[in-house]
């Protein structure tokens, strides 16, 4: 091997540095859920109502629909390390395809609450008392820290799928394809917290 | 490079995700079922059981921590035990006032 053509690259250091990205956000994500425990407790008959308004249906549609893109972009790191390059492309192609379908029902979800008068700074939502405040403005804020962390996941996805159509990634250096693929697993992650704690415990 | 592809080498076959994803469903549908049977108290707990087991196989197979070295599973509890000793103390401030 020509010493020219050899780039210096350390793939251990670059999936740690994720991991601690990772924590970070997962002692971020951790402060708020820990609000949500203190205010439930404070709030419980409030937030036990409030909780019933939520769609368990959507939240269950939208729960599978990301469990399948953390399986559509597991596979995909399979099929780059077997040197299956288009149908990496295509694991890619559909896990942003299932983040999308999630925005979309989160779009729905959101307007129907809209409509009813229930948002953050709704006067009509403080006619109902200081727990269905808190409680909403939880949901909002979570959800919507959740969301915006879909929007930055698909598009490092996006710019990983680029990267991967042009030879940039390949069977030998995938390690951003794994680093995107953990970003994706822990907003799964958060989500698999998020939705019992919203929309299951009533 | 050379050095790091040892411990790498294991490639998990696609059987194995789509396992597991079928697993993660199962999971999701039964925590929705048991807590629409209201089951009182026991609910929160039943419903966080459940997320904590889907949580372990996210982060053992798709976050490939089972092949990984142990570093980054020792330094995840390490996270993990910080946040409930934190969420431990707090409630217990907010029960006992």
């Amino acid at each position: 091997m020509s010493t020219i053509l050899v780039k210096h690259r350390d793939d251990l250091a670059s999936k740690t540095g994720m991991w601690f990205f990772l924590f970070t956000e997962l002692l971020l994500f951790g402060g708020l859920f820990i609000v949500y425990s203190v205010y439930r407790y404070r709030n419980a008959v409030a937030f036990h109502l409030a909780a019933q308004e939520l769609s368990v249906f959507i939240g269950t549609i939208n729960t599978i629909i990301l469990l399948i893109s953390s399986t559509t972009i597991a596979m995909s790191i399979t099929a780059i390390r077997k040197q299956n390059k288009k149908f990496a492309i295509l694991l890619l192609g559909l896990t942003i395809i299932l983040g999308l379908a999630f925005l979309v029902n989160k779009y729905f979800e959101w307007g129907e609450h809209f409509k009813e008068h229930i948002y953050p700074g709704s006067s009509i939502l403080a006619l109902r008392g200081h727990g269905d405040v808190l409680f909403y403005g939880l949901y909002f804020f979570m959800t919507g820290l959740h969301a915006l962390h879909i929007i930055i996941g698909l598009i490092f996805i996006l710019v990983i799928t680029i990267s991967i159509l042009r030879n940039k990634i390949n069977s030998d250096n995938y390690v951003l394809l794994e680093n995107s693929g953990l970003y994706w697993h822990l907003v799964d992650l958060i989500w698999i917290f998020l939705f019992p704690l919203f929309y299951l415990i009533t | 490079m050379k050095t790091i592809e040892n411990e790498k080498n294991h490639i998990i076959p696609y059987k194995t995700f789509l396992f597991v994803l079928a697993g993660l469903i199962v999971l999701t549908l039964t925590s929705v079922t048991l807590t629409r049977i209201s089951l009182g108290t026991m609910t929160v707990t039943i419903a966080l059981i459940i997320a904590a087991i889907k949580s372990t196989f996210v982060l053992r197979i798709f976050m490939h921590l089972k092949f990984e070295n142990k570093m980054f599973s020792i330094a995840f509890i390490g996270v993990i035990l910080l946040l409930t000793t934190v969420i431990t103390i707090t409630l217990l401030d907010y029960l006992n006032r």
